[in-house]
């Protein structure tokens, strides 16, 4: 029962991690962005196409965590 | 970004808040997605009896008032979220759909399985509308009405995501993308309405779609580079000496790709809807009208239309890293024009 308990900690603690990894990296990609679009106005298209591809692959390696978390707190 | 982020995770962490040790249909789906992934749409069969037993929970939560509400609203979401043999219609009753079972695998016909189909029948309308609609007016003229729609959602995936990623002989993997692009929002789209579901928060669904996608980028490689260009693209251009580093990392990408799509349209999905629920049934544990008021009924419209803004932008996500990979894969001149480039500079 206790370990059951600590594993959902676990599961909780790794979870937050996860998001704290991926929050940093796609506020980065947006601070990057809206600097580059600000110097930029022109490149703004492209800027956006490289900033959704970049955030996705982010989100994907958070979400690799998650699914992680979610089986550990199934197990 | 951030805010949708945290979103997803609050999401993914609720029902294990609530006390919800109940998921056991979702480690069916993946035990079954692994062990027979050929199969689409087939039904999660250790998850039938779940959803039934939710589904009762379900009826006597609603009814009453008494227990402990806490692992039923997880019971309820799980429900909600998982693929099952009924199709609900809350106050008018049920269907339940026939239960196929050919040669020791479950083929039934499922809930997602009918929302599938059903965004094809709408797709199948839309797209002879639209052509029809094409046919219609001379060449010098603009689409108008449902044509003009389907035009401009084309035109952004032939232009935007296809042409500036897979450029050269970008138009035979065209129709696969579009197709894939407008299935997906259609799938989305459909688990928004009313006793709709959402056919791509089933991990068997992205699954089929992403290996779909890793058939068509490797097939592409091979005829694009052939046998050695192949294996030379393995090498990822470097020295021979990191080859045996290189190789295997190459190879371990190859398959990352198409996990990656499963999961993130799957997640994507999935998320939402329980998130949803879980702003609802806080109004509910808490047994309150001023947490309703205040809290489930603002934010849940909130996130809704969030995820409205979700269906299309998964859609084009998936669409977008799919022409990124196949672009990926056939894009042969790369790396020596690199080494041209830097052979020039010496």
């Amino acid at each position: 029962m206790e370990g059951m308990g600590l594993g959902y900690l676990g599961a909780g603690i790794g979870a937050g991690l996860a998001v704290i990894g991926a929050g940093l990296g796609i506020g980065n990609i947006a601070a990057s962005a809206a600097e580059g679009t600000a110097r930029q106005p022109e490149a703004t298209s492209d800027i956006r196409t490289t900033m959704i591809i970049a955030a996705a692959l982010i989100e994907g390696v958070a979400l690799f965590g998650e699914v992680i978390c979610v089986l550990l707190a199934l197990k | 970004m951030r805010v949708k982020a945290n979103a997803k995770i609050l999401a993914l962490i609720v029902p294990v808040l609530l006390g919800l040790n109940s998921l056991s249909g979702v480690n069916s789906a993946y035990a079954e997605t692994q062990a027979h992934e050929s199969l689409p749409a087939a039904a999660a069969p250790a998850a039938v009896h779940a959803p039934a037993e939710a589904h009762d929970a379900h009826g006597t939560e609603a009814a009453g008032a008494h227990g402990s509400h806490e692992e039923k609203a997880g019971d309820v979401i799980m429900h909600h979220v998982q693929d099952s043999n009924v199709l609900a219609f809350e106050p008018f009753g049920e269907i339940v759909l026939p239960h196929i079972e050919v040669a020791g695998y479950d083929l039934s016909i499922t809930k997602h399985v009918v929302m599938m189909w059903i965004a094809a029948v709408i797709l199948l309308l839309v797209g002879a509308a639209a052509g029809a609609g094409i046919k219609k007016i001379s060449i010098r003229q603009a689409p108008s009405g449902i044509a003009n729609v389907i035009e401009a959602l084309v035109d952004f995936i032939r232009l935007d995501v296809a042409k500036s990623n897979i450029g050269h002989g970008y138009e035979k993997h065209l129709p696969y993308l579009i197709t894939v692009f407008f299935f997906i929002l259609v799938c989305n789209l459909l688990g928004l309405i009313p006793y709709g579901a959402t056919a791509t928060g089933n991990i068997n669904v992205t699954l089929t779609l992403s290996i779909f996608t890793f058939l068509i980028t490797q097939i592409a490689a091979f005829k694009e580079l052939g046998v050695g260009g192949y294996v030379k693209h393995l090498t990822a251009g470097t020295h021979w000496s990191l080859w045996i580093i290189m190789i295997p990392i190459e190879i371990i990408g190859q398959f990352t790709k198409p996990f990656a799509l499963t999961i993130r349209l799957f997640a994507n999905m999935t998320a939402g809807h329980i998130i949803i629920l879980s702003l609802i049934f806080i109004s509910f544990i808490l047994k309150s009208y001023i947490v309703a008021a205040a809290v489930s009924v603002p934010f849940a419209i909130f996130i809704y239309l969030l995820e409205l803004f979700v269906a299309f932008l998964q859609a084009f996500v998936f669409t977008m890293l799919s022409a990124l990979f196949i672009g990926l894969a056939t894009a042969h001149e790369e790396h020596d024009s690199h080494e041209l480039e830097a052979s020039g500079h010496h």
